[in-house]
């Protein structure tokens, strides 16, 4: 077994090279969580003022995000933010916006979820305290609704997290496209290694999501049974 | 040549794309339903050694990106000598990830089942069998269908990831046109319209689900 | 003569369609308890929901202190600092502690040190007993124990006016004395102007100086509290009463 495939990850700088992809991968799905979390907390209160048009163009952004793959998104802002309003960036920074704007969507249906579902009495006692809107939602509902949605929160960022996965369709040096580099270069010499390059993405991306999705499963089950007393 | 005239050409095309889009979607749906249903009931009833079997399978396949599992099948597995067209493993590949989906939804319609159901049900000397046929299933499909309805969208959306090996679908032969003629707006206008014809009717449908369901589990 | 706190004029309130009060006319003078008793459905709470502007009313007037109060929700927000509720439901926030449940209006909303609120709000928790939970979270305390901290958290604002809407509604009976015992020395102690919307007629008439009694939104009769469960006025009045097994 001279040329056992698996000998392709320690070739050279094989292994680092990877784990180079995987930092650019994480960094893009990290700045596009941050800010998309912070911009979705924002839209998601406001989409619960009583303004109807303010509502309704939320809502619009929501479903074209939640509508439009994201395949195709990606493509949309690569294409038309240089031809039609002359932006030119680099493509993590585009695809980090795509990630941001999109995490911030579906953000934004979270927190409004979970603040409609904060019983109207809290509502009724911090205003016959005399809080104001600002203080209500500062004090009150953001806080509750925050606990009360970590689960979906978490399943959100798994999810933005393999969406980094179509990072390679606008050729960004992710994780990725680095092994499928690799994979080219080596494939005279490891016919097989292919396996093992995919192998240790496929592991890379696991390894990454299940903790998370495991907690917010976690949580879930424990209010579930707290629920049920 | 006018954009209209662009987008006149590249129609029979994009039918094309639409109808394999559609085609793949519909496939994969029914075949993730059927897996994720097997999943469910697997874990439901406890069965040894497949229950567990079925759990590792719905962890792998949900805390994975659908582009690695299909380079996985197309590129990887041939090494082997396991040889699969593009459209199959496209299929193999869209139940793959569709049916841990499913399987979370149907698991998350069986749980929603309120605890009195089931303790009025044993109460009334139900065997473990009877439960599930005459109180568990029955509330619990209702309790699922958003959820199937919301993965169903998400599979749809999936299909967009063909791309990378070379399925001609929706996104596909966009791609394609834009790299030929780079007439970028023409073609991604078209493609944005060809989902929305797709999605836009299912996610209202999805929201009447949402609302007969929440409405329907007040009855109790 | 006593000084007028709240005073209601010709108030009107509909939901859509349904007249849900009508024509509603009374004041309070400072020091004065008045119990809101009628059958279930009969707009008490409705009522009462108004005089803190919880819910809009179409028509009418309300004067606090001398004020007419311009319905808008930015008015509403500074006089009700001067108004404590209490709801039936209790409604601690159950993201903040006991204290700082009873802190947030005076810190944050009169900006009162937080010393000297952390220091009040001690002293009312000894009155009611439960200076030991002051770290505690709603969830670890018993329903009546988390009504006696709602109604600490209305106190610590210092209001001229009181509401408290059906607050032993959904209590254990044996946690209703404790609440109902707070609430009396209330108004003998401290002489708290106080509106009470309840079903206990025991307690009714053992702190109620008048009752305004209403029936489908309207009031029926306002009556001294010591006359009216010896003599009701109203024929109406007199079968709630007997159905109230009183």
């Amino acid at each position: 077994m001279a040329h056992s495939g698996i000998n392709v990850l320690f070739e050279g700088r094989n292994l680092i090279r990877l784990f180079g992809g995987l930092w650019t991968t994480v960094e893009i799905a990290a700045v596009a969580l941050v800010l998309g979390l912070i911009l979705g907390v924002v839209l998601g209160v406001l989409r619960t003022f009583p303004s109807r048009l303010l509502r309704f163009v939320l809502r619009l952004y929501l479903e074209f995000f939640r509508i439009i793959p994201t395949v195709v998104l990606l493509f949309l802002f690569y294409y038309i933010l240089p031809k039609q309003m002359g932006v030119n960036l680099p493509a993590n920074q585009v695809a980090t916006l795509v990630f941001a704007l999109w995490t911030a969507a579906e953000m934004s249906d979270i927190v409004r979820g979970a603040l409609i579902s904060v019983p109207k009495h809290q509502r009724e006692s911090g205003m016959a305290i005399g809080l104001s809107r600002w203080q209500l939602y500062r004090y009150v509902l953001i806080p509750q609704a925050v606990s009360l949605e970590l689960p979906a929160t978490i399943n959100l960022v798994t999810r933005v997290i393999k969406t980094t996965s179509l990072l390679m369709l606008i050729s960004v040096m992710d994780v990725i496209n680095v092994g499928q580099q690799v994979v080219e270069a080596n494939n005279q010499k490891y016919p097989t290694g292919v396996f093992w390059v995919y192998g240790i993405i496929f592991v890379m991306y696991f390894v990454i999501d299940y903790p998370l999705s495991w907690w917010a499963k976690r949580m879930d089950k424990k209010r579930l049974e707290r629920a049920n007393g | 040549m006018s954009s209209w005239q662009i987008i006149q050409q590249s129609l029979p095309l994009f039918e094309k794309g639409f109808v394999l889009t559609l085609w793949l979607s519909l496939i994969g749906i029914i075949g993730s339903i059927i897996v994720g249903l097997i999943c469910s009931l697997l874990k439901y009833f406890q069965v040894p050694v497949l229950g567990k079997i079925a759990a590792i399978y719905v962890e792998i396949s949900r805390n994975t990106p659908l582009l690695v599992q299909l380079f996985f099948l197309y590129y990887a597995f041939p090494v082997f000598g396991f040889k699969l067209n593009a459209e199959m493993c496209g299929i193999v590949g869209l139940i793959f990830l569709g049916g841990s989906y499913m399987a979370e939804g149907f698991n998350g319609g069986f749980d929603g089942v309120s605890k009195t159901q089931v303790e009025t049900g044993k109460a009334i000397g139900l065997s473990r069998l009877q439960l599930a046929r005459y109180v568990v299933f029955p509330q619990g499909f209702t309790l699922s269908v958003p959820a199937l309805a919301a993965n169903m969208i998400f599979l749809i959306k999936e299909t967009s990831i063909f791309t990378v090996i070379a399925i001609p679908e929706l996104t596909n032969t966009a791609l394609d046109l834009i790299g030929m003629y780079y007439r970028s707006n023409e073609y991604l206008f078209m493609l944005v319209v060809g989902y929305a014809i797709i999605l836009i009717p299912l996610s209202i449908i999805l929201t009447i689900l949402e609302k007969r369901v929440r409405y329907g589990s007040f009855g109790n | 003569m006593a000084k007028e706190i709240v005073k209601v004029e010709h108030l009107e309130k509909f939901y859509q369609k349904r007249h849900v009060l009508h024509d509603i006319n009374f004041s309070v003078n400072e020091g004065e308890v008045v119990a809101l008793l009628g059958p279930s459905g009969s707009g008490k709470s409705t009522l009462i929901r108004c005089l803190n502007g919880l819910e809009p009313y179409q028509q009418g007037e309300v004067t606090f202190n001398g004020e007419k109060i311009v319905p808008t929700e930015k008015n509403w927000q500074k006089i009700r600092q001067k108004i404590g509720m209490v709801f039936q439901s209790y409604d601690l926030f159950p993201n903040l502690t006991v204290l700082d449940n009873i802190l947030l209006g005076p810190v944050k909303v009169q900006h009162q040190s937080k010393e000297a609120a952390t220091a009040s709000a001690e002293k009312l928790l000894d009155q009611v007993g439960l200076r030991e939970y002051e770290n505690a979270y709603p969830r670890q305390l018993s329903g009546g124990q988390k009504q006696r901290i709602a109604i600490v958290r209305a106190l610590a604002l210092n209001p001229e006016l009181m509401l408290f809407d059906e607050v032993t509604a959904s209590l254990d009976p044996e946690m209703v004395r404790g609440v109902l015992n707070i609430i009396s020395n209330l108004a003998q102690d401290s002489n708290m102007t106080m509106i009470v919307v309840t079903h206990e007629m025991n307690f009714a008439q053992q702190i109620a100086d008048r009752v305004l009694f209403l029936e489908d939104g309207k009031i029926l009769e306002q009556t001294k509290g010591s006359q009216f469960f010896e003599q009701p006025q109203t024929d109406r009045a007199k079968a709630f009463l007997d159905s109230m097994d009183f």
